[in-house]
């Protein structure tokens, strides 16, 4: 295996280990809702990753699809922080 | 990507694994990022890095990869779309963070949104207004952004 292949893999996983702590720990739904995007996009990055590495193109729709709805769930999460929090004096 | 790749293929393959390793580089200060700032907005600076750039490197990798013209067409198409949704939760979650107090303020340097007279009550009936709850009352007869 290519030794350059082992290093992304490990870069790939303890990118996604520390985003994921900081879902875990954030102290703030806003904190938890931007460690989420990252993670999002390091779905699309490993996703598009595969697909240079084995050389297909199956996974093409999927990266268009997260690239196009992943916003949503930033955007309803700030919302629903907007009716919640802002109210408290 | 072949296994028995000479010449410029073997180069292209290369190439094509180290945009992928930038890549990966930059999910990975992304998430360094996330767990060593202090506070909304700087999280949010650091997590905004990956969503263009990486994808960027990772689709350019893709594409020298693959080499076929559909899929570089379909590519631009991820990025464009990227580029279009990414500002806007950015955005969102950063507005909510100021308005929710989720910042270090003796970070700012300078704080226009306060100095615009921005208060948490002229926030809140803004956001009343988007939603439309039955707040339209608040307004009577205010324009929709009031002089400041």
């Amino acid at each position: 295996m290519n030794p350059l292949l082992i290093v992304i893999l490990i870069v790939f996983g303890v990118a996604a280990l520390l985003t994921i702590v900081r879902i875990v720990i954030g102290p703030s739904i806003l904190d938890r809702a931007v460690a989420s995007d990252v993670l999002l996009t390091e779905v699309i990055c490993v996703l598009g990753a595969e697909m240079a590495i084995n050389g297909h193109t199956r996974l093409l729709p999927v990266l268009l699809i997260i690239a196009a709805i992943g916003v949503f769930g930033s955007i309803s999460v700030a919302r629903f922080v907007a009716v919640k929090e802002s109210r408290t004096p | 990507m072949s296994p028995d790749a000479v010449g410029l293929d073997a180069v292209l393959d290369l190439v094509s694994l180290i945009l992928i390793l930038l890549g990966a580089l930059l999910c990975l200060i992304a998430a360094i990022g996330l767990l060593r700032l202090r506070d909304v907005p700087s999280r949010l600076h650091a997590a905004t890095k990956p969503q263009v750039l990486g994808l960027i490197l990772i689709c350019i990798a893709v594409s020298i990869s693959l080499r076929e013209w559909h899929v570089i067409a379909f590519l631009a198409a991820v990025v464009v779309i990227q580029f279009a949704t990414a500002p806007l939760s950015a955005h969102m979650v950063g507005r909510q963070a100021y308005r929710n107090g989720r910042l270090d303020a003796g970070s700012l340097v300078a704080d226009e949104l306060r100095d615009a007279g921005a208060t948490d009550a002229d926030a809140t009936s803004e956001d009343d207004d988007e939603e439309g709850d039955g707040s339209d009352r608040r307004r009577g007869g205010r324009s929709r952004w009031p002089a400041r």
